[in-house]
């Protein structure tokens, strides 16, 4: 069977000590090891953005990173917003702007909406269209997701 | 009607917390317990037979459990016309139809195996567009044509291509070209689109030994799933179980059945285990439902005055390998051949065509976008000679109330006027801004596309403390039915919406729901969730009535009491009430309250096989949309400067869940005008991922203007109607119309893509 190696990380702030299977994306690692299935996969090839997670605070396609790459690094995934059962401005500025429908791409949506403010705080319309346009939406909410980052963000 | 509280009112979605939060569950997360993974085999032709197939090599492949081939399985499915093998039998019709499935321990296992898989094909010609296709000596596609178990309300034509030919005759064509002053005559062309919902296609299946086989499917319509299997496999339908999730956007594409058959087999030859599939981005776009592509011919006849006097509508769909549910799309569009506009006489023939291209379905307006493409660049067209400003033209043919359409029902609640107004109001119609900037607009309908006798069911309980719950079988794939049902309910039953638990559907225990397309689940599901909602209201009155000695018209229920209206001391909590109601004596008044309600319209007919007249239409949802665009001349970009769409959605339950509808419809009706199209090289689908088809992303989105109109609809729950497709409809022709304006260039088919701007410019030059 395939060969496995341990590997030391962070996930939403707990330290994990796992085995990882030599070549499964993280992705699937998230999903399958970590069981948080909020991560979804749409593409498998790093075009639609719904499996994006923070890799020590930077989004990134986790369908195209291996998970033995995660070795040492620190991951959030959209479990870890929400801290002690409250929800991040981002994840609430998403239910009061309705900026989403059917949800799919939702976490990989806020999670780059996260980073993004972490990095600007107070995003214009074109810092928004660029940090999410490797996030598909076949829903179409695209609107109030740009309405939802501007009322979260820093004014 | 008494003053609303809950409906009107734009409450937080029901899903809103797990949605953001990643606890939703889609159906690949509910996947547990000892797995088996299916992978298809997919042919590697168009058309052809299957000579040799040999699989030896894969079944000693470690891992695998069990190799099945169209052989094995030659069971049949299809919603209107059961023409589609689960997997090809002896030959195959379309490139990358499934022509054996393995199981096994592993996916890796799986897609392994597959590759070792040995097929040979005798290639047989194929056939890729519909028009040689229903010439007489093009290669015929479904040889047992005339066998295939059908919906009497299609006509094939055994010995051919055609699938379905839908005929329509209203009034006198002859004579009403005879009035005209002016006749036009044009083709016009829509490629296949894809869906693409984020979340693909995925289905697993479980078999216990008792003969119980549950299924959990990303599928739109649970409870036709389990129809079609259950007559496909004949199998009893309390022996299936369907259970849906939250769908990750569907579209049409996850409308009928599509894959879940492919692992009962599996399921039922290894008991216990839960046997999935999950099609991977290029399998979801190329073997499942694809827009049906249209070739249009329309002849308009016209007096100077813009009063349309004659229509002849001629459409030949791309139906694809299979057309099991596209033939209705080819009847819809056939019976509202004239759009929103009322036009006297009418000929049309609507032909749905099989090829060796992708399965045709349905996609987001079910036909409407594609026919009314046509019928929206032909009225420019007509503008155009006739001197005539578009927005005018389109008030003087408009539907108003009482107007028929092609199929000669009348139509009421109608306010589409105000549709076209409003929106060309708001992007300043009539003023020219400037050098490459041009406006254009359109007019949009649709009803819902269903058997005249499409049902709904719905179930209420009250609990102890007089929360709820509404159990329907409608899916929650983006579209807000969670929310928009639970305020239906909470209106008639006086309970506030957060107090109603609603979840999505299990065929073993939510009531029957034909299928959540269409636009109909506001109306349909929610016409039965209101009077589930008033037998249970009704209830509560009885009990509290019986318990207070009161007679139920003096008595009001506010959400927390039932209380006299004349003696307002006389009252009973909600739990009183509904919690085993007794008496104070001890004497038992009434057990828990369940209410129920069911729907089925009856303003429906069927049609006249060679006239096509009679009402198919529960309820027409009109619309328009207007755009403002900018051509770049040297690079042919356009860039949408304004964008303004309005929806006449009646009374809207949730306006802020219309608008986001309205938002959705309208960008998905923006990425076809401006980006999509499925290339096809011999029936091989060349761009299959989201690399070669490009949608649209937030870069793309411009700022847009709605509009939600709400002029009630009679028969609608509280006068509510449906509007998920209907926005789609009008952009990709007014964003046509906009550009034609600005530079004069004409387009009869789309994407508007830079090339063929540039490529139009060039040539008029």
């Amino acid at each position: 069977m395939s060969e496995k190696v341990n590997i030391n990380f962070s996930v939403n702030g707990d330290q994990e000590t796992r085995e990882a299977v030599v070549g499964q994306t993280l992705l699937k690692f998230i999903r399958d090891e970590l069981h948080l299935t909020g991560t979804k996969e749409g593409c498998e090839i790093g075009e639609c953005g719904a499996c994006i997670v923070l890799l020590n605070g930077k989004p990134v396609n986790s369908c195209m990173v291996l998970a033995v790459e995660l070795d040492g690094q620190e991951l959030v995934t959209i479990e870890g917003l929400a801290k002690n059962g409250e929800l991040d401005r981002i994840q609430q500025a998403f239910i009061d702007h309705a900026a989403f429908q059917c949800g799919y791409c939702t976490p990989g949506m806020i999670i780059s909406a996260r980073a993004l403010l972490d990095r600007k705080p107070s995003p214009t319309d074109e810092d928004i269209n660029e940090a999410l346009s490797g996030n598909l939406c076949r829903c179409g909410a695209y609107q109030e997701i740009r309405e939802a980052i501007k009322a979260s963000s820093k004014k | 009607m008494a003053e609303l509280k809950y409906v009107g009112t734009s409450v937080p979605r029901k899903d809103a917390i797990e949605k953001v939060t990643g606890s939703a569950q889609f159906i690949e997360d509910r996947f547990l317990g000892p797995m088996l993974y299916a992978k298809m085999k997919k042919s590697t032709v168009a058309h052809g037979k299957i000579k040799r197939l040999d699989t030896t090599k894969a079944l000693k492949h470690p891992g695998v459990k069990a190799v099945l081939t169209g052989k094995d399985y030659p069971n049949k499915i299809g919603l209107y016309l059961v023409d589609r093998d689960f997997m090809a039998v002896e030959k195959v019709r379309f490139w990358g139809e499934p022509v054996a499935i393995v199981a096994a321990v592993t996916e890796q296992a799986a897609v392994e195996a597959v590759e070792l898989i040995e097929v040979e094909y005798e290639e047989l010609p194929g056939v890729f567009d519909p028009i040689e296709a229903m010439k007489p000596d093009a290669p015929i596609i479904h040889e047992d044509l005339g066998s295939y178990d059908l919906v009497p309300i299609f006509y094939p034509q055994p010995g051919t291509n055609i699938a379905n030919h839908f005929k329509l005759r209203k009034g006198d064509v002859d004579k009403g070209f005879a009035e005209a002053d002016m006749v036009i005559e044009r083709d016009y062309y829509v490629p296949q689109m894809q869906h693409v919902p984020i979340e693909t296609h995925k289905a697993a299946a479980h078999w216990s030994p008792d003969g119980k086989l549950t299924i959990w499917s990303t599928a739109q319509s649970p409870n036709v799933v389990r129809q079609l299997l259950a007559k496909s496999m004949n199998i009893p339908m309390h022996k299936i179980r369907i259970i849906s999730s939250y769908i990750g956007g569907g579209f049409g594409c996850k409308a009928g059945a599509s894959l879940e058959g492919l692992v009962v087999p599996f399921a039922q030859k290894f008991p216990g285990h839960v046997v999935r599939i999950v099609f991977n981005r290029e399998e979801d776009m190329q073997g499942t439902f694809t827009r049906q592509a249209l070739n249009a011919h329309l002849k308009t006849g016209v007096r100077k005055n813009g009063r349309i006097t004659a229509l002849e509508y001629k459409m030949i769909w791309d139906g694809g390998a299979y057309t099991e549910y596209g033939v209705n799309i080819v009847r819809a569009a056939g019976y509202s051949s004239t759009g929103a506009y009322d036009i006297p006489n009418v000929k049309t023939d609507s032909y749905c065509v099989y090829t060796n291209n992708s399965i045709g379905g349905p996609v987001r307006g079910f036909g409407m976008c594609e026919m009314q493409w046509g019928i929206e660049r032909q009225l420019e067209a007509i503008a155009k000679e006739l001197k005539m400003d578009p927005l005018e033209i389109r008030l003087i043919n408009g539907m108003k109330e009482g107007s028929t359409t092609a199929s000669g029902q009348v139509v009421h609640d109608v306010a589409f006027d105000k549709c076209l107004k409003i929106v060309a109001e708001k992007i300043g119609w009539g003023k020219k801004e400037g050098n490459f900037r041009g406006k254009g607009i359109a007019g949009l309908v649709k009803c819902p596309a269903q058997p005249s006798n499409a049902a709904s069911s719905a179930i209420i309980r009250i609990n102890e403390d007089g929360t709820a719950h509404v159990m329907v079988g409608a899916t929650e794939m983006g579209q807000g039915m969670l929310t928009v049902i639970s305020q239906i309910a909470a209106e008639g039953l006086h309970i506030p919406v957060d107090k109603i638990d609603i979840k999505v559907p299990d065929t073993d225990f939510t009531p029957y729901e034909w299928q959540s397309v269409g636009s109909r689940i506001t109306y349909t599901c929610g016409t039965s969730v209101k009077r589930a909602a008033e037998d249970a209201l009704g209830q509560i009155y009885r009990n509290a009535s019986n318990l207070l000695e009161v007679p139920p018209e003096d008595l009001i229920f506010d959400g927390e009491k039932v209380y006299s209206t004349k003696d307002p001391t006389k009252s009973a909590t909600i739990r009183e009430v509904a919690d085993s109601c007794k008496k104070c004596t001890g004497e038992g008044i009434a057990g828990p309250i369940i209410g129920t309600g069911s729907f089925v319209p009856t303003n429906m007919t069927n049609l006249d096989s060679e006239t096509g007249q009679g009402n198919p239409g529960m309820f027409y949802c009109f619309g328009a949309t207007a755009v403002e665009v900018e051509v770049d001349p040297e690079t042919g970009v356009i860039k949408i400067l304004q964008l303004a769409a309005s929806i006449d959605s009646g009374k809207a339950i949730n306006p802020r869940l219309c608008t986001t509808q309205l938002h959705g419809g309208t960008i998905m009706g923006l990425s076809t005008a401006l980006y999509e199209e499925v290339l096809f090289d011999k029936g091989i689908m060349l761009n299959r991922n989201f690399t070669d088809y490009k949608i649209a992303t937030i870069e793309n989105v411009p700022h847009m203007d709605s509009f939600i109109i709400e002029t009630p609809e009679t028969n609608g729950p509280y006068g509510a109607r449906g509007i998920g497709e209907q926005p789609m409809i009008g952009v990709a022709p007014a964003i046509a119309n906009a550009v034609c304006d600005a530079l004069g260039v004409d387009f009869n088919t789309f994407p508007l893509t830079p090339e063929r701007v540039w490529r139009a410019i060039k040539a008029k030059q």
